[in-house]
């Protein structure tokens, strides 16, 4: 189970999260929603411990992972799909996916991961900066697969990708959290993907969960009104 | 005629030079290669380089002179065990250093260059207290000394020829290293994006010793070759740092290859500047060149990073 409590974060002296708490049980999905600026960034990357927590506690299954470099919450169990992919652009599309792997010692790419993705299976020898937006998507998410995950962080994955894509890309999640049973939490701006994919809804306003839904009673009309300007 | 030599004379030194300039070839791409995968890796300007080289000198020597003591017999061999022995003990000077000096200078990388100045200053005295201040030098085994003729004029010396056939060797293992292990899959994606690595479980910290171990271990491998050119002395590795630099400059190509073609350059040109000029000439115009380059393309400065 991933649980995060009371999480307060700053860039210096100006602070962008305002004690967050989140807790994800195996299995759920959980999406957070904010306009730009709101802190969704922040929250994912200090959870992954690309950059440092002023205070709080991050924990996976009862361990804290709160003053771990990133490498090690790896090793713990989080996978993280950052905004804009960050893909290795020069290396090619299996060493990309190789690079998730090495915390778990194996260097063969799991067949599981070429079929939730075959298109990556088709260009496994291409340098991965060739690849379209929404390839490029789908393998920053194999990357994080690679490494086993208990949790899944993803941050804006349908900025720059064709409707077609998004499409395939909420199936996947799908599909990932019945075969592995891991605990999602995307960021996200679409409202339409996150109605499609989640299971509980908190919306993000300057650093603060604002509101909270489960999708079975969801007021789409109330989260509306927080993502317009 | 040419400033007294014939044409046909010329062609024969030039020959000659470039020839004799095989071991000094494979001092600079050994030297170079190191230097260029640890600045690549995380941006240290390594200015103790040439004093890892000469760590690798004297353990040349020394292990000559353990073989020449007790398995006389053996001498042929001892070249090999040399090589060995000097990558071993670079290598595993470079890690301890790492861990306690250089890890703590990464965010600061100006703090880098004096540090690892001030640690050639330091090695530099340690090799005076240890080994004296007496230049040393290796007798080569009977089987290196000769020479091949090319032609009656032209001869080249079996020493060169074996040297260079170890440093290409070297050089492919590097790259097969980097190109097919795990540790150059996680070298390339940290040279890539430093942050995103950590983010997908790579320990760049780990990779950073690895790297700074490797290279100076194979600084040492290039002290070998280098006991075959020149005597060592405590501060000899500071005439090679410079030269050294200038390889990495010149072939700032993104390239193994480009790094190989600059040592070839390079060592060739100041092997047949030295037979018309005096060495120190040579040096001069040499960096003269450094210079020239730097005002050129300073954004072509070590833009090595060991990738495609
Ligand atoms: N590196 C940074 N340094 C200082 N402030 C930052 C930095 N990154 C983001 N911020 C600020 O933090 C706030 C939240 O940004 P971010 O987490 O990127 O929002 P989101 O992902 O929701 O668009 C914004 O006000 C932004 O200006
Ligand atoms: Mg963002």
């Amino acid at each position: 189970m991933f649980d995060v409590r009371n999480l307060n974060v700053a860039y210096g002296q100006s602070d962008v999260l305002h004690g967050i708490d989140l807790t994800v049980a195996p299995g759920e999905i959980v999406a957070v929603i904010g306009r730009n600026g709101m802190g969704k960034s922040t929250l994912m990357k200090s959870l992954i411990g690309v950059i440092p927590t002023k205070s709080g506690h991050v924990r996976v299954d009862g361990a804290v992972l709160t003053a771990l470099p990133s490498h090690a919450r790896v090793a713990y169990g989080l996978a993280y799909v950052p905004q804009g992919r960050q893909i290795f652009g020069t290396m090619t599309v299996k060493e990309n996916i190789q690079t998730g792997l090495v915390v778990t010692g194996e260097s063969k790419v799991p067949d599981e991961i070429y079929s939730l993705f075959p298109i990556l299976w088709e260009f496994e020898k291409r340098r991965a900066g060739n690849l379209s937006g929404g390839q490029q998507q789908q393998l920053a998410i194999a990357r994080a697969l690679a490494s086993n995950p208990k949790i899944l962080l993803l941050d804006e994955p349908t900025e720059g990708v064709q409707p077609s894509v998004i499409k395939d890309i909420a199936k996947v999640l799908k599909e990932i959290r019945q075969l592995r049973n891991l605990c999602i939490v995307v960021c996200e701006q679409v409202l339409s993907f996150v109605l499609d994919v989640a299971d509980r809804i908190l919306v993000m306003e300057n650093g603060r969960i604002v509101h909270s839904d489960s999708r079975d009673q969801v007021d789409e009309a109330a989260i509306a009104r927080f993502l317009a300007v | 005629m040419v400033m007294g030599y014939s044409l046909g004379e010329l062609s024969s030194i030039f020959a000659m030079q470039a020839f004799a300039g095989l071991i000094l070839f494979s001092v600079f791409l050994l030297m170079a290669l190191g230097l260029a995968i640890i600045f690549g890796q995380m941006g240290v300007i390594n200015m103790a380089h040439g004093e890892f080289m000469i760590l690798g000198a004297y353990m040349t020597y020394l292990t000559s002179h353990g073989f020449q003591t007790y398995l006389p017999g053996a001498y042929a061999i001892y070249f090999f065990v040399a090589m060995a022995i000097a990558f071993i003990a670079s290598g595993a000077i470079g890690l301890a250093v790492e861990w306690l000096l250089i890890r703590h200078l990464y965010v600061r990388p100006l703090d880098t260059l004096l540090a690892t100045w001030g640690l050639s200053l330091i090695m530099q005295q340690a090799f005076r207290s240890i080994f004296g201040a007496r230049e040393v030098g290796v007798q080569l085994p009977d089987w290196m000394m000769g020479a091949l003729s090319v032609t009656d004029v032209i001869e080249v010396q079996i020493n060169g020829l074996f040297v260079m056939a170890l440093t290409l060797i070297i050089t492919g293992i590097v790259a097969l290293l980097l190109f097919r292990s795990t540790w150059g899959l996680q070298v390339r994606a940290v040279v890539t994006n430093r942050t995103m690595s950590g983010a997908v479980g790579i320990d760049t910290r780990r990779i950073d010793r690895l790297t700074f171990g490797l290279g100076c271990g194979i600084a040492g491998i290039a002290g070998s070759a280098f006991t075959m050119i020149g005597s060592t002395g405590p501060t000899a590795g500071q005439l090679y740092i410079v030269d050294t630099f200038l390889v990495v400059v010149f072939g700032g190509a993104q390239s193994l290859l480009g790094t190989v073609a600059s040592a070839l350059t390079i060592s060739q040109s100041q092997s047949t500047l030295e037979f018309f000029l005096s060495g120190s000439m040579a040096k001069v115009l040499t960096l003269l060149i450094v210079i020239g380059l730097l005002m050129l393309r300073p954004q072509g400065l070590f833009a090595l990073k060991v990738r495609r």
